[in-house]
């Protein structure tokens, strides 16, 4: 009964925020700076979650996680914005056809970047620790090369003109779908045995877990929705660049989610709010910005390894049943 | 009659170091046989190569009459092979229970869409996964502990849960590797009896490595003795008990 | 065909800062399992000492070297003790993370105005450039800061082989990297060797980063070390990271390989290096020169 009450409570807290932000917005009590703020949490908290998923869940080191990001970004805008360059014809814009296009924009981003989850995992999953972050972290610069020495997608330059699909409400209800979906998936036995091969590899291959197969799961749905933030990304920037997704994107990634807690979703999720908003504070300090991340980092990790967030999930991201 | 699990001739090295030689085995269902032998003698990668963690230099392994030499660990487990370690591997971080429903994983596995969508299959599966577990540690002593870390058992504990979580595979063959290290002679009882009842309520195989001879003795009904990584005697616990070479090898030279 | 081989020559010369930086990071791998991610910015931090010292004190060329090692030696011990050190027995995810944090610190930290500032500096000219034309049907030349390079890591490689192969110090430094409770229970102080193995790779890295402001000349900004930082990385892992000799061997072929994929297509050159690495550990996974490690199941 509590816990039905508890997801009750959720769900109108979530609607609340939802509807205080969007008439704030409409009523300009928020500027449009500071809406693109929310925004970039909300994409920044799917990116930070999925990378959990990978990280903290399955115990796997992966740092080239903005090359997902940018697979998606570039093949959704593909269908929305390049394909209408490349034949000259207009752009459909904020129309019924519009969206759906951007839709199905989305979705492919998020296939795109689940199949290079999929193929990078495959061979460099077999990999351990060090050496799978390396080939991680080269995996995501191959991605940007290439997209850097083709022409159809701007090459150094960069594709721009890209439509204003994203709002505040595709982008809270994205984040949201998100959390539910990768929340689920870690509750269930596949949760338990990415948790298995994190905490113990060999006894989770002892116990028919096919560890190498489980990891490339994670790998490739983590990527599906990294993917899926890249298209909305895309549509929200409405110009992208392959210095978009540098290893400077993934790094902050990783900052997120190891000073909020790799090992929970309320970890992940925290650790993108607070660093997407606390910069704002230091919008004079700017070169000081990165000296504090980084010493933030460090300090957490000599004290407080497992995060701010420590162990503890938020209470309706656990179990409703015991 | 074709032996539950045989071991044909099998040699293994590491670098120049042979760790295995001319090593035949052949255990019939229901059996528990032992093997024993100095430290450093092979027994743990007779145990490694039996469950695919090495892939043997020469030799065959058959289980069932089926191959199972250099094939994956998951695939041997998922034949009905179970081991447990000699230093304990358990997921620490997760709870005890959790650490037995990983053996449902490949066995009672419901989609991932079924998961990702929390459909009925996953709340029936789950639910049918939960009562197996919950069962399993009713059985083994262990339910008062049910959500706690597994890293914060007692070590007793800790070793039961081994034992259990093996068990939740459902094998046909089990391997203890150790099982009563640390422990004193009454839990060294407890283990035995523990033994005894999983032949009998459970049918399964066991193949043992014991160091403590009350447990070797009072359970096993067949002893192999490695020494060197060769075996040197054969046979049933009276029989091995007096033999010179088992002697010589514990003690080092003749004792005649 | 003159081509060819000019740019084999630069292709060496980029292999040798790449060595010098390689093994510092092959060096602390071998002995402590971590991936010292700020080892770029301790060669960053080499170039900049160079500089300062070239420019403020006016003093010769082998006087600059001395002090960017010192310096780089000290600051590599420094952020061991720190950093490091208390994450010894840590799940080497949190030391990885640490050092990734120690690095972003040291690159900004160094961008504040108040210490290198972010603009671009000119490294001066420290010894006048000669050039000699080694092959004259194909107006081959060499420069006489390339032969000082070659020099430079041929003292520093034969000095790094005597350490480790004929002197104490190095043998224990052998013994840790294989073993550190042992090599504790034989005596040997294994947080002195460790400090000294950061030390002796830091000051690599020092010597790398003169050479580099000697060769190329320009000073771009704290970032410098990156690029340059991950190539060489990169290097280390290809010739079998904990592996010295591997680490220069992946060194020149890193080199070589970028100066000619660049000469193709400029854009290909950074994704060059990571394909390679890429191959390479798929198909041996240990690198070329390196050697399994082994797990007790």
């Amino acid at each position: 009964m509590r816990s039905l009450l508890k997801r009750h409570l959720v769900i109108t807290a979530l609607l609340l925020l939802y509807i205080v932000i969007s008439l704030s917005y409409r009523f300009e009590l928020l500027n449009t700076y500071v809406m693109q703020l929310i925004m970039f949490a909300g994409i920044n908290v799917v990116m930070t979650v999925s990378l959990g998923m990978i990280n903290g869940f399955t115990g796997q080191f992966s740092i080239g996680h903005a090359g997902f990001m940018a697979a998606g970004a570039y093949s959704s805008i593909f269908l929305t914005t390049v394909i209408f360059q490349l034949t000259g014809t207009a752009l459909p814009g904020k129309t019924l056809w519009g969206y759906l296009l951007f839709f199905l924009a989305l979705g492919i981003g998020g296939l795109v970047a689940a199949v290079t989850g999929f193929l990078i995992g495959l061979p460099t999953l077999r990999l351990k620790g060090d050496y799978l972050a390396i080939v991680t972290m080269a995996f995501g610069e191959v991605i940007r090369t290439i997209i850097r020495v083709s022409e159809p997608l701007g090459g150094p330059r960069g594709v721009g003109g890209i439509p204003e699909y994203t709002n505040f409400t595709i982008v809270f209800l994205f984040a949201l779908a998100s959390i539910w979906l990768m929340r689920n998936f870690l509750l269930s036995t596949y949760g338990r045995a990415s948790r298995a091969v994190r905490d113990n590899e060999i006894a989770a291959e002892m116990m028919g877990v096919d560890t190498t197969r489980q990891k490339v799961l994670v790998f490739t749905i983590s990527a599906f929705f990294a993917g899926c933030a890249g298209a909305i990304y895309a549509h929200l920037l409405q110009y992208i660049h392959p210095d978009n997704f540098t290893f400077m994107k993934s790094l902050e990634y990783l900052i997120y989610l190891y000073i909020g807690g790799a090992s929970t979703i309320s970890g992940a999720i925290t650790g993108a709010v607070i660093f997407t908003f606390i910069p704002e504070l230091f919008r004079r300090f700017q070169a000081w910005r990165m000296v504090i991340y980084s010493l933030t980092l460090v300090l957490v990790m000599l004290l407080r390894p497992d995060g701010i967030l420590g162990n503890r999930e938020f209470r309706f991201l656990q179990r409703s049943q015991k | 009659m074709n032996s539950l699990l045989e071991m044909h001739q099998i040699d293994h090295y590491f670098g120049g170091l042979k760790a295995i030689s001319r090593f035949n085995l052949a255990l019939q269902a229901g059996e528990i046989v032992g093997l024993i032998g100095p430290n450093g003698a092979g027994k743990t990668t007779v145990f490694n190569l039996i469950t695919g963690v090495y892939a043997p230099m020469q030799g065959e392994i058959r289980f069932n009459g089926i191959p199972i030499h250099g094939k994956r660990p998951s695939v041997v487990s998922n034949l009905g092979i179970a081991r447990t370690f000699q230093n304990i591997r358990l997921f620490s971080e997760m709870s005890v229970i959790e650490n037995i429903k990983v053996a449902y994983h490949s066995r009672q596995n419901y989609s991932l869409f079924s998961a990702l969508f929390l459909t009925k299959q996953f709340r029936v599966k789950e639910g049918e996964i939960d009562q197996m577990a919950s069962q399993l540690l009713e059985i083994f002593g262990l339910p008062a502990r049910a959500h706690k870390p597994a890293g914060s058992l007692s070590y007793g504990e800790q070793r039961r849960l081994e034992i259990a979580r093996a068990l939740a595979t459902d094998p046909s063959l089990l391997l203890l590797d150790e099982p009563a290290a640390g422990m004193d002679p009454t839990e060294a009882d407890d283990l035995l009896n523990l033994i005894k009842r999983l032949q009998k309520d459970f049918g399964v195989t066991i193949l043992l490595i014991e160091h403590q001879m009350r447990v070797v003795m009072g359970v096993c009904e067949r002893i192999v003795v490695l020494n060197f990584g060769e075996t040197i005697a054969e046979g049933t616990p009276a029989e091995i008990q007096n033999h010179p070479k088992v002697i010589e090898a514990y003690l080092g030279g003749s004792t005649a | 065909m003159d081509y060819f081989l000019q740019q084999l020559i630069n292709g060496i010369q980029l292999g040798t800062i790449y060595a010098l930086i390689a093994l510092g990071y092959t060096m602390v791998y071998g002995i402590i399992k971590l991936i010292n991610f700020a080892h770029a910015d301790v060669f960053m931090i080499g170039v900049y000492t160079a500089f300062f010292t070239a420019t403020w004190y006016q003093v010769p060329f082998p006087i600059v070297i001395v002090v960017a090692m010192v310096v780089c030696a000290i600051i590599g011990v420094t952020m061991e003790k720190i950093a490091y050190k208390p994450l010894r027995y840590k799940p080497r995810l949190s030391a990885l993370i640490t050092a990734l944090g120690v690095s972003l610190f040291l690159e900004n930290f160094c961008a504040l105005p108040f210490v290198f500032g972010p603009e671009y500096r000119s490294f001066p000219e420290l010894i006048p450039l000669k050039r000699y034309v080694i092959w004259k049907t194909y107006d081959v030349s060499v420069t006489n800061i390339f032969l000082l390079n070659l020099g430079v890591v041929s003292v520093l490689l034969c000095g790094l082989f005597y350490l480790v192969n004929y002197t104490m110090i190095g043998k224990k430094m052998r013994a840790v990297s294989y073993d550190k409770a042992t090599a504790s229970l034989m005596g040997i102080n294994v947080d002195r060797t460790i400090s000294f193995t950061f030390a002796i790779g830091a000051a690599l890295a020092g010597a790398s980063g003169v050479l580099y402001g000697l060769t190329y000349r320009s000073i771009q900004s704290p970032y410098l070390g990156i690029w340059p930082g991950w190539k060489a990385f990169i290097a280390a892992v290809i010739g079998g990271i904990g592996s010295i000799p591997g680490a220069v061997v992946g060194s020149y072929l890193m080199g070589i390989s970028e100066v000619y994929a660049n000469s193709i297509n400029s854009n290909i050159g950074f994704g060059m290096a990571f394909v390679i690495l890429i191959l390479v550990l798929i198909v041996k996974p240990t690198g070329l020169l390196g050697s399994k490690e082994q797990e007790k199941i």
